[in-house]
C-alpha cells in the first residue's frame, strides 16, 4: 500500500498536499487540469521533488528520505526514457545493472523482456531507430526488467495514434497483471483512464484527492475538472 | 535548366556575397601581398621552427583549456553555491578582456615580481619564469579554459532533464554516470571545442608577443608581423601566411572530421537538476575544481584592477578620444559581424566556407593587402612600394586592420587622411608613422604598469638581433617617443598600442565575435 501522509511537497509558491491511500495492485489514473501538479506528484513519489512536510510510506515503511534509486518505483517520461547513444538491449540492461557488466542469464532475461514487449530482434537497434511506439515499448520492457512494485507512468503515450495508445495501455495493463505491480498513470485523456484504470485520484487547487472511483468520478465531476473535461467528455 | 534544391533568396545572394567578400579580405590581400613580393626566397630553418613552436603551443593550449575545463564544468553544473552565477558570469570576462591586460594581469601574478614568485621567494623556492612557451601556454589557457568550460556548460544544458533523472531513478553515479551522461557530451562537445581553442591559438599573435617572442617562442602570427613590421619581407610574410592558412585549413578539415552529429534528442528543459556525485570525494573534487578555476581567472583579474584603478584619475586627457574610437570601431565591428554572419548564415552552406576563412587569416598580411591594394588604386604612382614605404606599411595594418576584421565595412576619417600624406609625400612616411601614433595614440608614456612587461634587461641583445638580422632596421622610421631601447617586444607591442591598438587583439576580438555570432545561429553545416 503507497501512504501519502499529510504529504506537503513541491516548489515554494506551487506546494501542493497529498494525505491519502492507494492499495497494493491497484491501477490509478492521475486527472487534472494542465499544470495542476500531476507530473509533481509523481516526482515527489520517486524523490525528484523535495518533500517539505509528511512522509511516503510504502507497505509500511518511510521511504520518504531514500534515494531515488533505492525507491519501489519505475518512472516513465513521456519522452528521452531511453540513452541515444546506447543500444534497446543496453538500454533494457540497466534496469538490471547500471554499469551493464551484465551476466548471460541477465542478457537472457532482457532477451524475454524484448519479445514480451513485441521487440524481438530489435535489441542491436539504437533509440533513433525505432518508432515511436517502439520506443515506448522498450521503455516498459525496462520497468518489467526492474520490477519494482510501484510503476508511475507520467504520460508516457501521449505522443502516440489512438490505435497504438490502445494498444500500450493493454500491454501495461498485463504488465501489471502479471507482476502484480500498483500502477500510478497520468492521462489527459479520460478514455485512457476508463480504460485501464478502475481508480483515479483528481490532482486540483494544489491538493490530490484520495481515489475514486474512475467511472463515478468521470460522471460527476466536481466543478473543476468539469470545466477541464468539457461538457462532452464530462458526461457522456 | 538545373533544378535548384533550394531557390535563391535576396538573403542568400547577400549571403553569397558576404562569403565573397570575405574570401576577397582574407585570400585577396594575401594575394595582393605575394604579388607584392615579386620573388620568393623559400622558407629557412627560423621559419620551420616557427611553424614547430605554434603548432605545438596551440595542441598545448587546447589539450590544457580542454582537460582542465571539464572537472569546471561537472562541478559548475551539479553544485549550487553563493557566488556561482557570478563565477559563470566571469567565466565570460576573459573572452571581452583585451589580450594585452589580461596578459598584464597574468604577470602581475606570474611575472617576475608577481605574487608567485613573491610567495614561492617567501619559502625559499626558486623564482619561475612566465615567458617562453609555458607563459603562452598559461595565457592561452586563461583565455581559453572559460570557453570551453561555457561549451560545455551549454552541453549539459542540452541534456533532457528526463535523463538526470532517469540516471538517479537507475542508480547510476560515479562511473556509470560518467558513461551514460558525461561521456556522450564530452564526445559531442570536446572535439569542436578543442578544434576552435586550436585554430584560436594557431594565429595567437599578442600572448606570443607579449609572454613569447624571441626565436624560440614565436608563432607564425608574429613572426608574420616581425618579417613586415622589422625586415620589410613581403615574400617571407606572404608565404607564412600561406602556411597558416594550410595549417588552419588541416585543423579545420581535421576537426569537423571529429565533431560526431548530435546524439542527444532535445527534451524538455527544466534547468539542470542532478543527483549524482553525492560521495564526499565528488564534493570535495568539484570544490577544487571550482576554487582552482576561480582562483586562476580571477586573481590575475583583481591584481590588474588593484593596480590600474588608482591610476585611473591620472590618464591623459587623450584617452578620451582613444575610448570614443573604440567604441565605434567596436560597434561598428558588432554589426558588420552580425549582418554578415547572418546573411552567411542563410546562403547554401557551401558558402559559409568562408566564415572560417577570417581564423585562418594573417591580420598583419590582411592590413598590408589591403593597404597596397588601396595604394595602388588610388594612388597609382606609388603602386610599388620602396624602402620608404616601410613606414606606410608600418602605420597601415594598424589602421586598416580593426575594419578588416569587422568586415571592412567601416569608414573612419583617418584612413583617408593617413592616405594621403602617404600619397603625396612619400618621405613623409616617417612622419606619418610618428604622427599617427601620436594622433592615435594614448601612447604608452607613461606606460601604465611600468615594468609590467619587463624583458628589458635583454633590450638591447633584443635590438642587436634585430640590427644583425635587417640591418637597416638600424634605421627603422623613429615611433615617435619609442627609440628608448626598449626590448623588441616591447617596441613592438608599444607602437601598436601607440597606433590605437595593437593590431592582432581587435582582429582576435572581431574574428571571435564572428565565429561566434556564426556558431550561435547554429553551426554551419559544414559537409
Amino acid at each position: 500500500m503507497l501512504r501519502l501522509d499529510h504529504l506537503e511537497f513541491g516548489p515554494p509558491g506551487f506546494a501542493m498536499t497529498a494525505d491519502l491511500s492507494i492499495a497494493g495492485g491497484a491501477r490509478v489514473a492521475v486527472i487534472g487540469p494542465s499544470g495542476a501538479g500531476k507530473s509533481t506528484l509523481l516526482a515527489a513519489i520517486a524523490g525528484f521533488v523535495p518533500v517539505t512536510s509528511g512522509r511516503i510510506l510504502w507497505q509500511g515503511d518511510d521511504i520518504t528520505d531514500l534515494a531515488p534509486a533505492r525507491r519501489p518505483v519505475s518512472l516513465l517520461f513521456q519522452d528521452n526514457n531511453l540513452f541515444p547513444h546506447l543500444s534497446v538491449a543496453q538500454n533494457l540492461g540497466l534496469g538490471i545493472r547500471p554499469d551493464l557488466r551484465l551476466t548471460a542469464e541477465d542478457r537472457d532475461r532482457v532477451g524475454r523482456a524484448l519479445a514480451d514487449t513485441g521487440l524481438d530482434g530489435l535489441g542491436e537497434r539504437r533509440p533513433a531507430q525505432l518508432s515511436g511506439g517502439q520506443q515506448s515499448r522498450a521503455a516498459l520492457a525496462r520497468a518489467l526488467l526492474r520490477d519494482r512494485p510501484l510503476l508511475m507512468l507520467d504520460e508516457p503515450f501521449a505522443a502516440l495514434g489512438p490505435a497504438l495508445k490502445t494498444e500500450m495501455l493493454d500491454l501495461v495493463a498485463r504488465i501489471c497483471d502479471r507482476t502484480g505491480a500498483t500502477l500510478l498513470m497520468v492521462s489527459h485523456d479520460p478514455e485512457d483512464a476508463r480504460r485501464i484504470a478502475p481508480d483515479s485520484v483528481l490532482v486540483a487547487g494544489g491538493k490530490v484527492h484520495p481515489p475514486r472511483k474512475t467511472a463515478d468520478l468521470l460522471d460527476n465531476p466536481p466543478p473543476v475538472l468539469a470545466a477541464y473535461l468539457g461538457k462532452e467528455n464530462g458526461r457522456p | 535548366m538545373a533544378r535548384r534544391t533550394q531557390p535563391l533568396t535576396p538573403a542568400a545572394l547577400v549571403g553569397a556575397g558576404v562569403a565573397t567578400a570575405l574570401a576577397a579580405l582574407t585570400l585577396g590581400s594575401l594575394t595582393a601581398v605575394a604579388w607584392a613580393a615579386r620573388e620568393t626566397t623559400g622558407l629557412g630553418a627560423e621559419d620551420w621552427a616557427v611553424l614547430r613552436f605554434t603548432v605545438t603551443q596551440a595542441v598545448l593550449s587546447a589539450a590544457l583549456s580542454c582537460a582542465l575545463a571539464v572537472p569546471l564544468a561537472r562541478a559548475l553544473s551539479r553544485r549550487r553555491f553563493a557566488g556561482r552565477g557570478l563565477l559563470i558570469t566571469l567565466l565570460g570576462a576573459p573572452f571581452i578582456l583585451p589580450v594585452i591586460v589580461a596578459v598584464l594581469g597574468l604577470v602581475a601574478v606570474f611575472g617576475r615580481a608577481g605574487l608567485v614568485n613573491v610567495a614561492l621567494q617567501a619559502i625559499g623556492l626558486p623564482v619561475v619564469t612566465v615567458y617562453g612557451l609555458h607563459g603562452v601556454v598559461l595565457a592561452h589557457v586563461f583565455f581559453n579554459l572559460p570557453l570551453v568550460t561555457r561549451l560545455l556548460l551549454q552541453g549539459w544544458q542540452a541534456v533532457p532533464a528526463e535523463h538526470f533523472r532517469l540516471a538517479a531513478s537507475l542508480g547510476c553515479d560515479g562511473l556509470d554516470f560518467a558513461r551514460l551522461i558525461e561521456r556522450p557530451i564530452l564526445r559531442r562537445v570536446l572535439p569542436g571545442a578543442f578544434a576552435t581553442v586550436f585554430l584560436l591559438c594557431l594565429t595567437s599573435f599578442a600572448v606570443a608577443l607579449t609572454l613569447g617572442g624571441g626565436p624560440r617562442a614565436t608563432t607564425v602570427e608574429l613572426a608574420i608581423y616581425q618579417a613586415i613590421r622589422f625586415d620589410f619581407d613581403l615574400s617571407r610574410a606572404a608565404q607564412l601566411a600561406a602556411l597558416q592558412f594550410a595549417l588552419c585549413a588541416i585543423a579545420g578539415t581535421l576537426a569537423m572530421a571529429l565533431g560526431g552529429a548530435p546524439t542527444t534528442a532535445a527534451g524538455l528543459d527544466r534547468g539542470v537538476e542532478r543527483w549524482d556525485g553525492t560521495t564526499p570525494l565528488a564534493r570535495l573534487l568539484d570544490a577544487l575544481a571550482v576554487c582552482l578555476a576561480a582562483g586562476f581567472l580571477i586573481v590575475p583579474m583583481v591584481a590588474l584592477a588593484a593596480r590600474g584603478l588608482p591610476g585611473l584619475g591620472s590618464l591623459p586627457p587623450a584617452i578620451w578620444p582613444a575610448v570614443l574610437r573604440s567604441l565605434l570601431i567596436a560597434l561598428a565591428a558588432a554589426l558588420l559581424a552580425t549582418a554578415g554572419a547572418l546573411a552567411l548564415s542563410s546562403a547554401e552552406r557551401y558558402w559559409q566556407f568562408a566564415a572560417y576563412l577570417p581564423l585562418a587569416a594573417s591580420p598583419m598580411v590582411m592590413g598590408t593587402g589591403l593597404f597596397l591594394v588601396l595604394n595602388a588604386v588610388v594612388f597609382a604612382d606609388t603602386a610599388r612600394p620602396s624602402r620608404d614605404g616601410a613606414g606606410q606599411c608600418c602605420a597601415g595594418p594598424a589602421i586598416c586592420v580593426p575594419r578588416a576584421g569587422a568586415g571592412a565595412g567601416g569608414n573612419r576619417g583617418d584612413l583617408g587622411a593617413a592616405g594621403r600624406p602617404a600619397g603625396s609625400d612619400r618621405r613623409g612616411a616617417a612622419a606619418l608613422s610618428a604622427s599617427a601614433a601620436s594622433q592615435a595614440g594614448i601612447g604608452l608614456q607613461p606606460w601604465p604598469f611600468g615594468g609590467a612587461v619587463d624583458g628589458r634587461s635583454g633590450r638591447d641583445r633584443a635590438l642587436r638581433r634585430t640590427r644583425k638580422r635587417n640591418p637597416s632596421a638600424a634605421d627603422l622610421p623613429p615611433d615617435g617617443r619609442l627609440p628608448d631601447g626598449r626590448s623588441r617586444r616591447g617596441r613592438a607591442l608599444a607602437s601598436g598600442a601607440q597606433s590605437g591598438s595593437v593590431p592582432g587583439i581587435r582582429l582576435l576580438g572581431a574574428r571571435r565575435c564572428f565565429v561566434l555570432t556564426i556558431s550561435s545561429l547554429g553551426r554551419p553545416a559544414l559537409p
